[in-house]
């Protein structure tokens, strides 16, 4: 287990550092540099500025710089945002879209797990055709159109019942969250049902429910016990690339309701051209995306003896 | 007959009991027809009516996207001032008005309340009011939504100046429809007084002879009299932000949209196929090295190769880039592709079919065109399949960053993007192109599951 884990953080840290130089070597690669957008500078001004951000060093000596602060965990300063760090901005942003990805996902998980298995249970009755006609609308219409008419639905009813029930934009208390949550939980939902239904069918027909039925155990028992703990065991899986999911899912849901979250951030900066701002990010995101699938897999091995690794 | 059988046998026997007997040929005859893979999936997909339902839906998307600027013929980029952001089956008809004239002759004294003191048009909407206890000033305000007691009056107009004046003419962008205006008073600190008056006013369009003709709406040699109607051009599906007419844009970024759904999955697949197939086919070292640059493939950011794209082919930030897109999509996406073949190819390598060919002699570029690619068919029209829904997807999520399809142009994520910023006001800006977006996707997704359930019998979802 614990060369497993090693393993596999070594495999992560590879991986970081392949996106690393992949982002920096594409950087690089394009025509201009992070300077040329800016306004009209003298060539003292511009010398002085490629001094202060090492630009006048040859490449192979600015990826040793980039390589060696971004293993002390430094990743640079804003070039449009003078003195202000890209640590900064994540240190800053990022709380807001963790807390907004966790609810996402935990009401994601609730409800695909809560939504499969109802499928599964009333499996071609009135129930199953309804959510998985919902689903498949959950697959097909794109998050930002789930956005805006959320909050033109929420308008609606605020102005119907006369009192403001769930704010439509901005970001700072509970009541903030849950409307941008079950927005961004949307698509990982629907796809979590689907997921969860194929394998509560699948798990119908095992040998250890039929041992169950010849016990004699109750219906709800073998449904909570047997089938739906077994059940669960593949959507766990995905949970890891459905935070993926989730993290770049964040960036529109994040513009339609003005949150001041990292995805926001990364779109300004993206729009900007704020290029050590677009490459910390880029690197964090790829980092937080590798752990996650890590510690995705690694709790998967716990839970499920089978595929617990030698 | 080379030996002569000995008498006694011929005098057992009778004559012609060593022929043979008839052959049955009939036990061993196949009644149905014999149907290949593909016939039966056909069938199979036939008989699934939601997925033939999807296929009919996309024939006429296609229809829509490639015949639909032949049939309706208005340039997307074309902006009809007197209708913008109208929603569709709003009012066309316009009276026809004498030219403008200020309004200098004060009108007659109003008993109680806020009144019309001419027919509001669009040219102008004329208001007067009895005056209001303790006003030394009225300010007046017009809203789009009814007014309550509480709430916001809208947006403020003027305010007359004096106690003595109590009408009012506003010309500030009057659109056709229900307006709300209020007179407030005020008192000699400018400070708003709870002394008000609403009034709900139908605002008619309006247009003077010589507009009328100089946007050719009426016969050209058709002569208009005050008081006749006219009929603005006509949008079956309303009009955008600024005047331009919906459905034409729609057929444009129609265009865009499912080039860009059609394009560049085609193309990422290929390349998946083509990289899978060598890698898993070959196998050995060569396939653990081609597989682990897949594994760094999958982890770059697209996001970021996108913009980078997007420079390197030197499209600045506000413009158009479709061509940066389809090359991010496929220089990204056929990883994912790649992994599924090689994955398919290594099972299918070691089926019989496949040794019994290469005993006989088949060449290795035989065994992967005649079997292994046709085999793995199944799998990678259903990849296809899905990776045009989720590339549709893509380009509106760019087009709505601002990465993707930029103005004049007009693409379904584009439109979108424009259509939540005035989705309070004309939700039928946002409505269409997110209900095109929706509706093709949807598609693409049910013919997905259709052409799983019918090619291939392990992936066939369970119903």
């Amino acid at each position: 287990m614990l060369r497993y884990t090693l393993t596999r953080l070594l495999q992560g840290v590879i991986t970081i550092w392949f996106i690393a130089t992949a982002t920096f070597v594409a950087m690089h690669a394009v025509p201009g540099d992070p300077l040329s957008g800016a306004k009209a500078m003298t060539t003292d001004m511009r010398h002085n500025l490629e001094v202060k951000y090492g630009l006048d060093k040859p490449v192979g000596q600015q990826y040793l710089i980039y390589m060696n602060n971004l293993a002390h965990g430094d990743l640079g300063i804003s070039f449009t945002q003078k003195n202000r760090s890209v640590n900064d901005i994540i240190r800053e942003h990022f709380p807001v879209s963790a807390a907004l990805g966790i609810l996402a996902i935990v009401f994601a998980a609730l409800g695909g797990i809560l939504f499969g298995a109802l499928t599964a249970l009333y499996r071609n009755k009135w129930p199953d055709t309804v959510i998985m006609l919902m689903v498949i609308l959950g697959i097909s219409v794109p998050s930002f159109v789930f956005a805006a008419f959320a909050q033109l639905a929420v308008v609606k009813l605020n102005s119907a019942f006369g009192i403001s029930l769930l704010p439509v934009a901005g970001w700072g208390t509970v009541k903030h969250m849950i409307l941008p949550a079950l927005v961004l939980g949307l698509g990982t939902m629907a796809y979590l049902t689907r997921l969860m239904r194929s394998s509560m069918l699948e798990i119908v027909n095992a040998d250890f429910i039929r041992t169950a039925k010849a016990k004699g155990l109750p219906a709800t028992r073998i449904f909570t016990r047997h089938q739906l703990r077994n059940a669960i065991l593949p959507v766990i899986t995905v949970l890891g690339p459905a935070i993926a999911a989730i993290t770049t899912g964040s960036f529109v849901v994040e513009l339609v309701f003005a949150i001041p979250g990292l995805g926001r951030y990364f779109v300004q900066a993206v729009q900007q051209l704020d290029y050590t701002v677009i490459m910390g990010t880029t690197v964090f995101f790829g980092a937080f995306l590798v752990l996650m699938v890590i510690i995705v897999d690694l709790l998967y091995g716990l839970i499920d003896p089978r595929v617990r690794v030698n | 007959m080379a030996t002569q059988l000995p008498p006694d046998v011929d005098a057992i026997l009778p004559p012609g009991a060593l022929e043979p007997l008839h052959s049955e040929a009939r036990v061993q005859k196949i009644t149905r027809p014999s149907l290949s893979y593909w016939q039966d999936a056909w069938i199979r997909l036939k008989a699934n009516r939601r997925a033939i339902l999807s296929l009919y839906l996309i024939i006429a998307m296609l229809a829509f996207t490639l015949f639909g600027p032949l049939v309706w013929r208005v340039s997307p980029s074309a902006q009809d001032l007197q209708q913008v952001s109208s929603p569709p089956g709003a009012d066309r008809s316009a009276v026809i008005v004498p030219p403008y004239r200020p309004w200098t002759d004060a009108p007659p004294p109003v008993a109680r309340g806020l009144t019309l003191a001419a027919p509001a048009t669009t040219q102008y909407v004329r208001l007067a009011w009895a005056p209001l206890p303790g006003a030394v000033d009225y300010r007046i305000y017009r809203d789009i939504v009814p007014v309550h007691s509480e709430s916001a009056l809208g947006l403020p107009l003027g305010t007359t100046g004096s106690p003595a004046v109590t009408h009012y003419e506003d010309r500030l962008d009057l659109t056709p429809g229900t307006a709300y205006y209020s007179v407030v008073a005020l008192n000699a600190q400018g400070v708003e007084l709870p002394a008000r008056e609403t009034l709900r006013v139908e605002v008619d369009n309006a247009i003077t002879v010589a507009e009328a003709t100089e946007r050719g709406l009426a016969a050209p040699n058709a002569t208009l009299a005050i008081g006749d109607t006219v009929q603005y051009r006509l949008h079956p599906l309303g009009t955008d932000y600024l005047g331009r007419d919906m459905l034409a844009r729609l057929m444009q970024g129609a265009r865009v949209s499912l080039f860009i759904g059609l394009v560049a999955p085609l193309l990422y697949v290929l390349l998946g196929v083509a990289y899978g197939s060598i890698a898993g086919f070959v196998g050995g070292r060569t396939d653990q090295l081609m597989m682990r640059f897949v594994d760094f493939a999958i982890a770059l950011p697209f996001l970021l190769f996108m913009i980078l794209f997007k420079i390197a082919f030197g499209i600045g930030p506000g413009e158009s880039g479709i061509l940066p897109m389809v090359v991010a999509l496929v220089a990204l996406s056929w990883p994912g592709t790649a992994r599924l073949v090689r994955g398919q190819i290594l099972q299918v390598r070691e089926e019989a079919y496949v040794s019994a060919a290469r005993l006989l002699g088949g060449r290795t570029g035989y065994l992967v065109m005649r079997h292994m690619i046709p085999n793995t068919m199944g799998v990678i029209l259903v990849t296809l399949t899905f990776a045009i829904p989720s590339a549709i997807f893509t380009e509106a999520f760019l087009s709505f960053i601002g990465l993707g399809v930029a103005p004049p142009n007009a693409s379904w994520g584009s439109m979108s993007n424009d259509g939540i910023k005035t989705m309070l006001s004309h939700p039928h800006e946002l409505l269409f192109p997110a209900l095109m977006i929706s509706i093709t996707v949807l598609a693409f997704n049910l013919l997905g599951d259709g052409l799983r359930d019918a090619l291939d019998a392990k992936m066939r979802s369970r119903e």
